[in-house]
């Protein structure tokens, strides 16, 4: 694939760090109840233009609700959203500056491809001859040409999705909200699809706000993640710092697979944490910095990828190392992980790349085996 | 194609004789050479001929045509209105209530609500005759509508309606450009059974009725009474025609779209 194919080069974007800048999206102290049930409780959000923002969460967390919100369908029992310095209170999703690109695609069942996309542009009541210019372009960008004037039900699952998404920018809209949008689509087409929107949102300029469980899709597109659970944020942070500096064990346990090791602080000094641990049998070194004091309760975080795993005992067995029985491999191809039957009870995972070609591993079931890890693999944990 | 057990085929007999037998008889003895109902006198059409120089017949048939367009489009628009508001606006004060309101007269007796139709036009002096029959018709129609078109919206996806809103269309506008071309083929098969209704009611008909304004059932059941002519064989072998139509048009216009429907979405599945 040549460099062209690929689109523009995504450069360092974080508006977020800079305070003078201007959030295009502004979620204030906003909650919503449903009878008893709290679906979004209290909490407040920037945005910024031209960001690719996912609400990351299980079912039921609020994400939907809190992007409904954003599009007018669900009114906010508290709190206040404005857009582009506009309080959105009181205006109907008709007059939104948003649009929104549904989970079941909410095609028009009895319009063809071109008059769905046209849909938007005939109720701003463009010219005609600007309308059909525009519908061609949407139709070329998604490169559904050939499928104009096709109903959507003789269009496959994919060219459903692309129909949806032409029509949900076709009014470039100064946001769009995509809910759920790859969904539907099987896993090769779904990874395809996701480059397609990253190129799309870097063309457009335009700001997206997804909504999604799937923590791939968050973590291939997103400038940044919003982890929610129980109606609240629980971890704004770009990708990377999600997935190697979380801030609890829900993001930790949410994004990957990762081990948590219990122990007691009993060293804590500049950049130097050290856990006494019952399951290691020895000490734990982390770098790094923690709130906890001594003798309080803390978790060593640390990801299957980050852990080694051995048959024979490393120089010092005290530190930083445990002590177990091959359970079970998982070979998924690219790597294997090993689940390990820790000596002092629990389990430990550590995934190790197949960088050779062969059928036989050394490590097999039942093998006595030695984890370890570096002190700044993992992360020491509070909550 | 699975075949058909000895039971199944006997069961079905049984089932399709009960059903159909009179009116097949009713169609054959239309045809009847002879004067006497009951007696078989070779084939003839000239009691159809005879129909149609009939001019009471005709202007019975005439007014039960008028009533039941005029009931049936009154009582769909009604009938739709009420369905929406009932599988759309959530849990409003009295909704069950209100739902249950609109499903009674299915399963009200028809003496019933043509005594209450009679009384309330009393009580109001309401000259009876043409309109107060379309009234009435109206009334016991519309909980069919409400039904049929109901059961349409409860499979509608209501996204389609909010994706509408979100690209900038007026919630009135949405529901002319998107909510009713979707449940058009409801409302047209409503409207169908609503016409039908109409159509062979004799009992309201008969109590709401006044002088100069008698249906189609009525003159039947009137002439009948006096002694069964052949000619009321060919007329009710008319209606039958009339009513085969219009179910075997509205079935047709649903399945159609069915059919179309799953062949598009095959060759969608196979294209690459």
């Amino acid at each position: 694939m040549s460099a062209k194919a690929l689109g523009p080069v995504r450069r360092k974007f974080a508006p977020w760090n800079d305070p003078s800048a201007v959030p295009l999206i502004k979620i204030r102290d906003v909650s919503k109840s449903f009878g008893s049930f709290t679906a979004v409780n209290n909490v407040s959000l920037d945005i910024y233009e031209r960001e690719f923002f996912a609400l990351l969460g299980p079912s039921g967390c609020g994400k939907t609700t809190l992007m409904r919100m954003l599009a007018g369908f669900e009114i906010p029992s508290a709190g206040s959203i404005s857009i582009a310095g506009e309080d959105l209170a009181g205006t109907p999703p008709h007059k939104r500056p948003v649009n929104m690109m549904f989970q079941s695609y909410a095609l028009f069942p009895h319009m063809s491809v071109e008059k769905n996309i046209a849909f938007g542009l005939e109720m701003d009541k463009l010219p005609k001859g600007e309308i059909s210019a525009r519908v061609d372009e949407m139709l070329k960008l998604v490169k559904l040409e050939e499928f104009a004037k096709r109903k959507p039900h003789q269009l496959s699952g994919g060219q459903r999705q692309r129909v949806a998404l032409a029509r949900s920018i076709a009014k470039r809209p100064k946001v769009l909200l995509l809910d759920e949008p790859l969904g539907a689509l099987d896993k090769k087409l779904r990874e395809e699809t996701q480059f397609e929107l990253l190129d799309l949102q870097m063309a457009l300029g335009m700001t997206f706000v997804i909504v999604t469980h799937d923590q791939d899709e968050a973590m291939t597109m997103a400038d940044r993640i919003a982890v929610m659970n129980h109606g609240q944020f629980v971890q704004i942070s770009p990708p990377a710092e999600l997935y190697e500096q979380p801030i609890c064990k829900y993001v930790a346990d949410f994004i990957g697979d990762i081990n948590l090791l219990e122990g007691r602080v009993t060293k804590n000094e500049r950049g130097h944490i050290v856990l006494g641990s019952e399951i290691t049998g020895g000490r734990i070194e982390a770098s790094g910095e923690t709130v906890a004091g001594l003798g309080d309760k803390a978790w060593f975080a640390v990801r299957p990828e980050k852990v080694s795993i051995d048959l024979q005992p490393p120089n010092d067995p005290t530190v930083n190392t445990v002590s177990g029985t091959v359970w079970d491999i998982g070979y998924v191809g690219d790597i294997s992980v090993y689940h390990v039957k820790l000596d002092n009870g629990g389990t430990m995972r550590a995934s190790i790349a197949n960088t050779r070609r062969v059928v036989e591993r050394p490590i097999s079931w039942e093998d006595k085996v030695f984890l370890t890890w570096a002190p700044d693999a993992g992360i020491v944990l509070t909550k | 194609m699975k075949r058909l057990s000895l039971f199944n085929v006997v069961s079905l007999t049984i089932g399709f004789t009960f059903l159909y037998l009179p009116i097949v008889l009713l169609v054959i003895y239309s045809f009847n050479a002879g004067r006497s109902v009951a007696v078989w006198g070779g084939w003839s059409t000239k009691w159809y001929g005879s129909v149609f120089e009939n001019q009471q017949l005709l202007d019975a048939a005439w007014i039960t045509l008028k009533v039941g367009v005029l009931s049936a489009s009154v009582a769909t628009i009604l009938g739709t209105m009420a369905a929406i508001a009932l599988a759309r606006h959530g849990r409003f004060h009295g909704r069950t209530l209100f739902s249950a309101m609109v499903y009674a007269p299915l399963v009200m007796p028809e003496v019933i609500t043509g005594l209450s139709l009679l009384l309330l036009f009393v009580a109001l002096n309401i000259d009876r005759g043409f309109w107060t029959i379309v009234l009435s018709h109206i009334t016991f129609t519309m909980c069919f509508v409400a039904v049929v078109v109901q059961s349409r919206l409860s499979s509608f996806d209501r996204s389609i309606e909010e994706a509408a809103l979100d690209l900038g269309c007026t919630p009135f506008m949405t529901f002319f450009r998107i909510t009713l071309p979707i449940i058009l083929p409801a409302v047209i098969s409503a409207w169908m059974l609503a016409f039908t209704l109409s159509l062979d009611d004799l009992v309201i008909a008969s109590f709401t009725t006044g002088p100069g304004a008698t249906t189609l059932p009525m003159k039947i059941y009137s002439d009948v009474r006096l002694g069964v002519k052949p000619e009321i064989n060919a007329i009710c072998s008319l209606m039958v025609a009339v009513v085969t139509i219009a179910v075997i048009i509205a079935s047709v216009l649903t399945k159609h779209q069915e059919v179309e429907r799953e062949r598009a979405e095959r060759l969608a599945a196979n294209a690459p």
